[in-house]
């Protein structure tokens, strides 16, 4: 009796599953079962294991012992052809479209049913259509990728893998590049999925949603399974702890009633248009204070980065001025990056890669850019190697940069610790004004509550702290005061008194205050 | 899903270039087998030839000593994110500056004013004809390869014309200029030798081969010391970070071209002002090519290149010796096996270095860090 009943029931059952990289155990007897037609939670830090568990269900890595069934029958996944044949589907964190193709055409891509393409247009709309209707996941299917808002191509990759004909569905962090409103559709589609008999795998780090969505979750930590319950047994304060393996403050702490300062930095109807006329930025008037944090909020690509990029010296805008203290810049003559960096002006770019360090340097190299014309680095045009790298191992130590060796290639640091060593040296400097971009992307959350701290003491130390984050949590936790960006307007301004995921949701999608 | 493993640092720098060095001669071997020649044989002639005697020896330096400045020239180039083609046309520029100046003052310069000022023309001319190339891609955005090229061809012609029209004497049928005075003749390594009291037998090998050592020791301080260098090794590795820091790109990009020529530039002095005493057509005869070559096996360190160059000076030197020596074996073989060896150490190295990394993995169990993030990594949130 137990035999095929229950077995059917189960749609992946993982047992045993490790996984070397030479000395690291990726996953190290790692077991999980999902019983078909529920959402099934994986949490876990970056490195914890649950992407390389889902590599091995989806045929990117072989596990080095263990097995898998799936719907009760023992399963041998050596690429992603045996995982799709098997009904199991993937949609990656970055999606895998191709943007000068339409939605239509990046379904039929590699699964064309005929060979006349005007055929294998026809059956596919065909299918696709019924599927959207059943499932409510809408996409035009004439409209070239590149022109689908966000929201849209994530549709588009589940109906992929949907008409595929996956019953499995891997979704890797599908929120992160959602506002609120598309999320809470997103959800919606999901929970049909569910009703439909799909299984989801969600991997997140986003506990809130998992409390939302999810019937069952698994907190891996160390490529160990340290916790799987029912939903009905789990708390967000529980699962960040099992996730962390200790407890964690991640909320907003107490706001006392603080004087926030001067003004230390005016921008005036700042306008920027990119070489294709287009306008990024439109007419943003913004003064940060000292003492304050402003969050700047909005789905990503509305102006954030150009908003960055200006503010710190990177991107002269096409209109407007600046007013940092006594000096000004115009349109016609911004400051670059250098002469922003004397003023004052630190900057944690959102590019931790292609920014804000030079990955094949040594730690010490990356530590002193921008800075290796300081006095205490440099004489006559040589590079005094003692000094930088003594002030690394000083970085090093006050942000506990894991492991502490400023020999090491920046590139084979976790990003938690690229991004602690980037701030302490952004903040080593004693800034007047500190730009962060996307401040805890790719970060752990441990690192995540270090990194908090240390923009609030920046903030109480006097400094005008602007933050941009594609997380509303992130605002919510550090802003005194939160800009709205849409379409590179500022879309609206709200004291963090009065700020909610419904009311910043709203102006992040264009709607009024 | 990850590209290629990293190696540790000392397999990177020695083992690697070791196992594409003995999987290039394997290749040419089973060629000279096929041909019917006995490889062993053919190898123990060559590497006899190249170090085996006194002036073998000095043979393979004095080849080696073109090719550290052609392939500093490309590594400090290539540090800079620049892909420079164009050692081939700098040399000849740099070899058409250093034979001015020599054919116009050498008649009343002392030697210890000439032989300078004649490194230092040529490596103006050199740098010269680098940064027009450079200026065209910073500014204009031509790019270097293209233009380098094309610039290897216009140095080549234009050295004819100055030779045919202008420096030859009149009535002269071969396309040389008159020979320079003695105080513009930089002296063999045989007469340096002589001085201190060492027998050493006549070669091409001159004291340039110290100013060569001079360049290494220069651009290790240059690149690896120097703020300049610092910049230019940001701009080359991540031109997003260096504009982050403050950083022109279109600066360091002539900084990078222009000494990059200066570099190849110098040539001049081994071929013009060592060896032949005059200025004539094709004293670089592809030693600027040989200089990619180079720079890719030796990692585009100063110490790699020392070591590439003598490699490729000993194949230039033993090759010639088992064409000799070897009946039915032509100078084309050696051309072939520089080939392999071209193909192995630069394009095959990305299908060797996993392969090396797994079997080391396997004898120490030190594993791949590369595979490792890319597996451990998680999902980055």
């Amino acid at each position: 009796m137990m035999g095929t009943a229950a077995s059917a029931a189960i749609a992946v059952r993982m047992t045993g599953i490790s996984k070397r990289f030479g000395a690291v155990a990726a996953n190290a007897d790692v077991s999980l079962t999902v019983p078909a037609g529920t959402v099934h939670g994986l949490v876990g830090e970056n490195g914890a294991g649950k992407s390389t568990l889902m590599s091995v269900l989806y045929g990117f890595y072989q596990a080095d012992s263990g097995a898998i069934e799936v719907f009760g029958v023992p399963a041998t996944i050596r690429n992603a052809d045996d995982a799709i044949a098997l009904g199991i589907g993937m949609v990656h964190q970055h999606f895998m479209l191709v943007d000068t193709l339409t939605a239509l055409e990046n379904v039929m891509l590699g699964a064309e049913p005929h060979w006349l393409l005007s055929q294998s247009d026809a059956q596919v709309r065909a299918k696709l259509e019924t599927l959207m209707a059943s499932t409510g996941l809408h996409v035009e299917l004439d409209t070239l990728v590149c022109d689908l808002p966000v929201g849209d191509r994530q549709r588009l990759e589940i109906l992929k893998t949907l008409y595929r004909g996956a019953r499995i569905l891997i979704l890797d962090e599908p929120t992160a590049v959602l506002t609120p409103q598309e999320t809470e559709q997103l959800f919606g589609v999901l929970r049909l999925l569910r009703e439909q008999g799909t299984t989801i795998l969600l991997i997140t780090h986003k506990l809130k949603e998992v409390m939302r969505l999810c019937d069952q979750v698994t907190v891996m930590r160390g490529g160990r399974v340290v916790e799987e319950l029912p939903i009905a047994n789990a708390s967000i304060e529980g699962l960040a702890e099992a996730m962390v393996g200790r407890k964690v403050q991640m909320g907003r702490l107490e706001e006392a009633c603080r004087s926030v300062g001067d003004y230390l930095l005016q921008a005036k109807h700042v306008t920027v248009r990119d070489a294709m006329n287009v306008l990024r930025l439109d007419d943003v008037n913004l003064s940060l204070r000292g003492g304050e944090i402003v969050g700047v909020a909005g789905v990503s690509g509305n102006g954030q980065s150009e908003l960055l990029d200006v503010l710190s010296g990177m991107l002269a805008p096409t209109e407007g001025s600046l007013t940092m203290g006594d000096t000004s810049f115009g349109a016609g003559a911004w400051m670059d990056p250098h002469a922003a960096r004397t003023l004052g002006v630190a900057h944690v770019p959102e590019d931790r890669h292609a920014r804000a360090m030079v990955m094949d340097f040594e730690a010490w190299e990356s530590a002193v850019l921008g800075y290796d014309g300081l006095p205490q680095y440099a004489s006559g045009g040589w590079m005094n190697h003692t000094a930088m790298k003594q002030a690394t191992a000083t970085m090093m130590e006050r942000f506990d940069v894991r492991p502490q060796n400023p020999a090491l290639r920046s590139r084979s640091f976790s990003g938690g610790n690229q991004q602690k060593l980037v701030l302490a040296r952004e903040l080593g400097q004693a800034p007047k004004v500190l730009l962060v971009g996307q401040p805890t992307r790719g970060v752990d959350i441990g690192a995540i509550e270090f990194i908090y701290s240390q923009l609030r003491a920046m903030r109480d130390a006097g400094c005008a702290v602007l933050v941009v984050s594609s997380e509303l949590d992130e605002i919510l936790a550090l802003s005194n005061r939160v800009v709205v960006m849409n379409q590179g307007r500022i879309a609206g301004e709200l004291p963090i008194e009065e700020c909610t995921e419904a009311s910043l949701g709203l102006l992040m999608v264009g709607g009024g205050a | 899903m990850s590209a290629v493993k990293a190696l540790p640092r000392w397999a990177d720098l020695f083992l690697l270039p070791v196992v594409c060095l003995g999987v290039a001669l394997l290749a040419a071997g089973a060629v000279v087998a096929l041909v019917g020649q006995h490889p062993v044989e053919v190898i123990s002639v060559l590497v006899h030839g190249a170090f085996g005697t006194a002036r073998g020896l000095s043979y393979t330096l004095y080849y080696a000593t073109t090719f550290v400045f052609t392939g500093l020239a490309v590594a400090v180039a290539f540090h800079g994110g620049l892909f420079n083609i164009g050692g081939e046309g700098q040399a000849v520029l740099g070899g058409l500056g250093s034979g001015l100046a020599a054919l116009w003052f050498s008649a009343f310069l002392p030697a210890w004013v000439m032989l300078p000022l004649m490194a230092i023309a040529g490596a103006l001319f050199g740098m010269a004809w680098a940064v027009v190339p450079g200026f065209l891609q910073a500014y204009r955005g031509s790019h270097v390869v293209i233009t380098t090229i094309m610039f290897n061809f216009i140095a080549s012609t234009l050295l004819v014309y100055v030779l045919v029209n202008h420096l030859r004497p009149s009535g002269a049928m071969s396309v040389e200029s008159l020979p320079f005075a003695e105080s513009a003749k930089l002296p063999g390594m045989h007469e340096a030798f002589a001085w201190l009291g060492i027998e050493w037998p006549s070669s091409p090998l001159n004291v340039s081969v110290l100013i060569a050592a001079l360049a290494c020791v220069g651009v290790y301080l240059f690149l690896w010391r120097s703020r300049a260098g610092y910049r230019l090794r940001a701009v080359g590795s991540s031109p997003g970070a260096a504009h982050y820091a403050g950083i022109r790109p279109q600066r360091q990009i002539l900084v990078a071209m222009g000494v990059s020529g200066a570099l190849a530039g110098l040539v001049g002095m081994n071929e013009i002002a060592g060896v032949h005493g005059k200025l004539l057509l094709e004293f670089v005869s592809g030693a600027g090519f040989t200089g990619i070559a180079v720079a890719l096996m030796g990692r585009n360190h100063p110490v790699g290149i020392v070591l590439s160059s003598i490699l490729f000076g000993a194949l230039f030197q033993g090759g010639a010796e088992v064409a000799f020596e070897v009946k039915g074996f032509s100078r084309d073989m050696v051309v072939m096996l520089q080939g392999f060896i071209v193909l192995f150490s630069g394009a095959m190295v990305y299908a060797i270095a996993p392969l090396v990394a797994r079997a080391l993995s396997g004898v120490t169990g030190w594993m791949p860090r590369g595979n490792v993030q890319a597996g451990a990594g998680g999902s980055h949130g």
